[in-house]
């Protein structure tokens, strides 16, 4: 640490950082544009300067930015001597603003509104002309006024620099600098929402929050976490009148960061869809009309049900939902809703970071590590998250080629010219295309259980007492070699795999990987995807039980209560017929319909993540507490508390149910430590969702009635569904929206860091519930089962955008999602005869249209999943006939050209790395 | 190689066509190269620092130290770069040498990647110099014909590829690293030092960029020796330069003098004085993001040093002449809308501060300015000082215009009650 004195104060600061971030660790008003907590700094907006002076008698100094100088020890600077100088900047940057803050997304949470006054330009001098920009259509998520721009070029370096984009650009130059697209069109990379919030201006917008614009201030919000798939990643969503507007980032350093992937951030439309199941049904026999029940007699239905039915949990349930549901049937008749394979790979996973000794890597860690194997995992399309992280980790040599020379961390831009295109070593061993392929050293094509024969050699060159492999070829020898050196030269190796090739060897061969990479109390990092929010929650509420879904489906039950899932999603369509045309009873509960909740004699309406308040664990066995961001009308309610029976006193506060997850999982003492305490209040009082400026409160319902309502309550607790209360902001715990004095935009956490850019000051990173595995080395043995294929042989694809259930329903994701299709290599495209318009009529399901791509290897097909079209559950193991499809017209949902993969669809040679 | 007084200058003659390999070498060419390569790299680079040759392109460095920087070979590749984008406004001098004599920028270019160990050199061209580029193509063309590039030149273990690249066109392709991104296909924007070039440059490899007029005097110094080129300058200065004279003189154009020569000299005797009927009022020392100097500069000699004590900088040592029937506001306004055009648009006191002072003297120009406009147009000189700035662009594009508003204030104010005097007849 250093000493310095700014205008007379003296801090202790961080000489390695640069003088920017450490005044705003110091929470100090220094404004700035260009400079980003993630993205470093490169001096290029100028709005940061500081006097900078030689010693104690120079009494003129000279000006410095302080996001490009690294403070010396003892060094003297003036914040204030250099305002003059900040507030011509600021003057120059808005000669060509619009000043159209009134109609502008960002007026109220913006960074360039709050620099302007911290600067102290008010009075216009300029009365020249402003120069002005044509906008573009950007798709479906992000909106562009270009006439707002500053200059700052965040934009620039978060898409392209950062998350690799490649089809936007800043262009022209001068006071004609422009930042979009070469021509209009949909942005392409799966983490342009962020563009939203890195613009310190309104340039870069949420477009599917525009419609239904609100100001920041009049939004009800909470801290929640994103339910749309296993990373977990905080957010805060934002409600209005009854729906929900949007959703931001909510900074958790160890997870998400400062980013989120485009299915969180505009997936969660579902929430307001007008398919939304508002009211409570119940019908008499399966072909009888349903009608409207109370809620009181819904429950009551369901209860009755109490010792005759079994239950069906759910992987995007909490944990406190699938508690309640496995407490009111018991525990032998709780059974598992995912399909058999995942549920065997799901334990497997849990078998890993139980029983080898393996770090568990988080995306921080991801971001650390410098040698990077995948392993048959998509993870852009199944855990997007984790793939803008891997685009971090590639960029470590740039930082240790920097140490070499000295170079601070923080030169971003340095560091980029000084690695230019070297990137640390990443391999994918896949079996197709990934949009990752861009930053590999090497790519191979080949099928799941190939992969896994590759990886299960590169853990036995790693540590020979790993089980070998045999009959590998001189050319996957060579890859065996060349990863295995890459992964031990490194000092952070990762490997990431996961459940979505459905293949369980592959699992066991990236712990083999892992547990080889180990030295000593060095574990080798491991990242296994899984994929659902609550897929670990809830195999390890299954508490080692064989429940699968399988076995509830054969267990002969004639009544059942089904949580949040459609069967048809997790099993062969057949089998699902014949397991609910047996039953005599079906309760459903779910947000939306489906066919298993068309099936049913009693369905429920129950509260999305956005109206419910409960309990995640992600794909690193790290719980995570969401609370709700607004109460939902009377007849919908938590599954949680629609199973809740008298035991519980029938509509229990939430953390009763938390903790009776808790008395079952691992380490589930940890559970009480995600939120302050039930009976946490700040100076007596809880912790408001609403923002304190929060308008219209005794106004907007006077068309109904004058009398101002009470507040909604939150049984719950901690958290009021109102203005009254400490910000929730004292405790980051309960942060629902980051604000601070003269920081109205989201630019103010580092106020509620403890440094800037670094941990919230309560942690708050949720709780990790495995033990990290200490013991000896152990290998699963090197055996990957191959059943005999006949006619190709299939695996699975997945959409970012359509391939989840409840994010596919939201009307943004649709505009980027495409119904279910089949890919084939070219080769195999000509031997059935395909033509251009022709479809494919897949065995033992439906008929689809194909795509053409050079990357797959002939004999194989790539099937999409989730896509409306094709239940991949109806496909088996042994192989996949395919025929042209008879009269074949391509569906309206078939949008070919959503779909962004390396070799794009087309059929052009396959540019990058090997095949298989 | 002859001894001469005009080592740049003394293969070309306006009106014939430049010498071909075998004239350029019949007149003496191409000794350096043989000459360097027996010489350790290191100690070629010594013998250049100790010559005292600055940087002729504007900043002066010491050419031999800025080479020095560069790190011993690691087998990969290293490039030397001729910054040959000349678009210095008034400015002419590395013109006259490409197009007249292209042979001696080639034989410096090896003679200097002999001393850096380079393994490819690229010139950087302006991309209007279109006789330049023939010049040049065809130059290369005969090295390489005759073995003084490519492989083992002249059976040495030495090899070295050349190749010319015509920029698309960005005065900010003048700052060396803004060249490189260029040269790389990218945004010419500068990029931030540390890294230097000479550690990290092009594509990430030790790189040196130098002068077309700093290249073209390394096989003079090279064969001829140290103290040869010392006793070519005069007050205290070391070797020849090309400056010259614009504006409304008798006889525009550029010369190759010594070192060390007087403003005077280069104006009266080179270029004869102002034309009949106009009279000298200021001049721009060194290219348009000077400052004004005065007639009672001209007894100062062109020295850097010299210069910078009279309130400017020599820059390219190119003269631009402002006389007294031309507009100073005009003027100004002239180069401040070329630099505003030129900015590359990354930092922000020279993307939106230029344009503003550009729009104040249009107003002043129309007679539509203010008062307030003037006091506005010295604080965006403060506002554009070194050190405000990513880069010198901004800075420099300041220059006329501080020393305008101190020298002809006068003027600003009548553009203030009166409008544009020089326009009303």
């Amino acid at each position: 640490m250093a000493k310095i004195t700014v205008d007379g104060k003296v801090f202790e600061v961080d000489p390695n950082n640069n003088l920017l971030q450490e005044l705003l660790s110091h929470k100090q008003d220094l404004p700035y544009f260009c400079w980003h907590p993630s993205m470093g700094s490169v001096g290029s907006c100028r709005q940061c300067a500081v006097i900078e002076y030689a010693n104690d008698d120079d009494q003129r100094g000279r000006q410095v930015m302080a996001c490009m100088t690294s403070p010396r020890e003892g060094a003297r600077y003036s914040m204030d001597k250099a305002h003059q100088f900040r507030a011509q900047a600021i003057e120059s940057i808005m000669t060509s603003h619009p000043h159209d803050c009134p109609v502008c997304e960002e007026g109220g949470e913006c960074h360039l509104q709050d620099m302007t006054v911290m600067s102290g330009h008010t009075y216009r001098r300029y009365d020249g002309k402003k120069s002005t920009h044509n906008n573009q259509n950007l798709g479906p998520f992000i909106g562009h006024e270009m006439n707002r721009c500053i200059t700052c070029y965040r934009c620039v370096r978060y898409y392209k620099d950062y998350a690799g984009g490649t089809d936007f650009s800043v262009q022209a130059s001068h006071n004609h600098t422009y930042f979009g697209r070469f021509q209009d069109g949909s942005l392409e990379s799966e983490f342009s929402g962020n563009l939203a919030e890195v613009c310190p201006t309104g340039v870069f917008t949420d477009k599917v929050f525009s419609k239904v614009y609100s100001r920041k201030w009049d939004l009800q919000s909470s801290p929640s976490v994103c339910a749309a798939c296993g990373v977990g990643c905080n957010i805060n969503p934002g409600e209005r009148y009854g729906t929900l507007r949007r959703v931001v980032n909510r900074f958790n350093d160890e997870v998400n960061g400062y980013f989120l992937c485009d299915k969180g951030r505009f997936g969660t439309g579902y929430v307001n869809s007008a398919q939304r199941i508002s009211v409570n049904m119940s019908r008499s026999a399966h072909d009888a009309r349903p009608s409207e029940i109370t809620p009181v007699d819904a429950k009551a239905k369901l209860l009755a049900m109490k010792g005759n039915a079994i239950g069906i949990g759910s992987p995007r349930a909490s944990l406190e939902a699938n508690y309640a549901l496995r407490a009111l049937v018991g525990k032998d008749n709780f059974y598992a809703g995912v399909s058999d394979v995942e549920f065997g790979l799901l334990n497997q996973v849990i078998d890993i970071y139980q029983n080898r000794p393996v770090h568990i890597a988080s995306i921080k860690d991801i971001e650390k590590c410098d040698a990077i194997l995948v392993l048959g995992e998509d993870v852009t399309n199944t855990a997007a998250r984790i793939a803008l992280a891997l685009r971090q980790s590639v960029k470590n040599i740039g930082k240790e080629m920097a140490a070499r020379i000295k170079l601070p961390m923080w030169q971003d831009a340095a560091i980029r010219t000084l690695a230019m295109d070297k990137k640390s070593p990443l391999y994918i061993l896949s079996s197709h295309a990934t949009r990752l392929d861009d930053i590999a050293r090497q790519v191979h094509i080949g099928s799941a259980a190939d992969s896994a024969r590759i990886a299960f050699a590169v853990a036995h060159v790693l540590d020979s007492s790993a089980p070998a492999v045999t009959g590998l070829s001189d050319a996957e020898m060579a890859l065996v070699n060349s990863i295995a050196t890459d992964l031990k030269a490194a000092k952070h190796p990762l490997v990431v795999s996961g459940t979505s090739s459905l293949e369980p060897a592959l699992l066991n061969a990236a712990a083999n990987i892992a547990t080889a990479l180990g030295n000593g109390d060095q574990r080798g990092n491991l990242a296994l995807c899984v994929p659902e929010a609550n897929s670990l929650g809830l195999m390890l509420l299954m508490d080692g039980s064989q429940n699968s879904l399988g076995k509830a489906m054969q267990s002969g039950a004639r009544q059942a209560i089904v949580l949040e899932n459609d069967l048809y999603r997790r099993a062969p369509s057949a089998t699902v017929d014949s397991f609910l045309s047996g039953l005599q009873q079906l309760a459903v509960l779910d947000h939306l319909q489906h066919r298993t909740g068309e099936a049913a004699n009693l369905v429920l309406a129950s509260g999305t993540f956005a109206e419910t308040t409960g309990t995640f664990v992600n794909y690193e066995g790290r719980a995570q507490h969401f609370y709700a961001t607004f109460k939902p009308v009377a007849a919908i309610q938590s599954s949680a508390k629609w199973l809740c029976d008298s035991e519980f006193g029938n509509e229990p506060r939430i953390h009763i149910l938390t903790g009776g997850a808790a008395a079952i999982l691992p380490n589930g003492y940890k559970l009480q430590k995600l939120t302050p305490g039930a009976d946490w209040t700040f100076a007596g009082q809880r912790a408001p969702r609403q923002h304190h400026r929060y308008s219209g409160r005794t106004v907007m319902r006077a068309h109904l009635n004058v009398h101002e309502p009470k507040q909604e309550q939150d049984e719950d607790g901690l958290m009021n569904y109102s203005m009254e209360g400490v910000p929730a902001t004292k405790d980051a715990t309960i942060f629902n929206s980051p604000w601070a004095p003269g920081w109205n935009s989201n630019q103010s956490l580092f106020k509620f860091q403890k440094s800037a850019g670094g941990e919230l000051k309560q942690g708050s990173h949720g709780e990790r519930l495995f033990d990290e595995n200490t013991g000896a080395k152990a290998w699963y043995a090197a055996v990957v089962q191959q059943a005999a294929i006949s006619g190709f042989a299939q695996f699975p694809i997945y959409h970012l955008f359509g391939s989840e259930e409840l994010t596919a329903q939201s009307e943004a994701i649709q505009a980027k999602a495409t119904g279910a299709y089949v890919a084939l290599n070219p080769a195999d495209v000509a031997r059935l005869g395909l033509g251009a318009s022709d479809g494919v009529q897949v065995q033992h399901n439906g008929a689809v249209p194909y795509l053409a791509r050079a990357s797959i290897t002939p004999g194989t097909v790539g099937i999409s999943v989730g896509l409306h079209g094709l239940n991949y559950q109806n496909m088996t193991t042994a192989g996949v006939s395919l025929n042209k499809a008879a009269n074949w017209q391509n569906p309206k949902d078939w949008r070919a050209s959503n779909i962004i993969v390396s070799d794009a669809g087309s059929s052009s040679a396959y540019g990058r790395g090997t095949q298989g | 190689m002859t001894l001469t007084n005009k080592p740049l200058t003394k293969n070309i003659e306006i009106g014939r066509a430049p010498f071909n390999f075998a004239q350029y070498q019949a007149a003496g060419g191409y000794q350096s190269v043989a000459r360097a390569l027996t010489y350790k790299p290191r100690d070629l680079m010594k013998l250049v620092q100790d010559s005292g040759l600055g940087g002729r392109g504007g900043a002066g460095f010491n050419t031999g130290l800025k080479w020095s920087f560069i790190p011993e070979p690691d087998g990969g590749p290293r490039y030397l770069v001729v910054n040959a984008d000349e678009m210095e406004p008034g400015t002419f001098k590395d013109r006259l040498l490409m197009e007249h004599d292209p042979h001696l920028l080639i034989e410096g270019m090896i003679t200097a990647s002999i001393a850096l160990q380079a393994t490819m050199a690229y010139i950087f061209l302006r991309g209007e110099y279109k006789e330049a580029e023939h010049a040049l193509l065809q130059a290369i063309k005969e090295a390489y014909a005759a073995g003084v590039l490519g492989k083992n030149i002249q059976g040495s273990t030495f090899s070295l590829d050349m190749a010319l690249h015509t920029s698309a066109g960005r005065y900010i392709c003048g700052e060396e690293t803004a060249l490189i991104n260029a040269l790389e296909g990218k945004r010419a924007n500068p990029r931030f030092k540390p890294p230097f070039p000479q550690v990290s440059g092009l594509w990430g490899r030790p790189t040196l960029v130098n002068n077309v007029e700093t290249i073209c005097n390394i096989p003079g110094i090279v064969t001829n020796g140290v103290e040869w080129f010392k006793g070519l300058g005069i007050n205290g200065q070391f070797g020849t330069r090309i400056s010259g004279v614009s504006g409304r003189v008798k006889k525009p154009g550029c010369w190759e003098m010594p070192v060390g020569t007087t403003f005077r000299t280069l104006f009266e005797d080179y270029a004869g004085g102002m034309q009949d009927g106009y009279q000298l009022k200021a001049f721009l020392p060194g290219g348009g993001s000077t400052d004004f100097l005065m007639p009672e500069h001209l007894d100062l000699p062109m020295i850097p040093g010299d210069v910078a004590k009279a309130g400017s900088r020599l820059g390219t040592s190119l003269i631009m002449v402002l006389d007294d029937k031309t507009c100073p506001v005009g003027c100004i306004h002239n180069l401040i809308k070329f630099f505003a055009h030129e900015s590359c648009g990354w930092c922000t006191p020279c993307r939106d501060g230029l344009p503003w002072s550009e729009h104040m003297l249009v107003k002043l120009e129309n007679g539509e300015g203010s008062l307030k406009d003037i006091e506005i147009l010295k604080e965006m000189c403060g506002y554009m000082a070194p050190g405000n700035t990513f880069c010198a662009l901004a800075p420099g594009a300041a220059e006329p215009l501080q020393s305008g508003l101190k020298y002809f204030h006068d003027e600003f104010v009548e553009h203030v009650n009166h409008g544009c005097k020089y326009k009303q007849h």
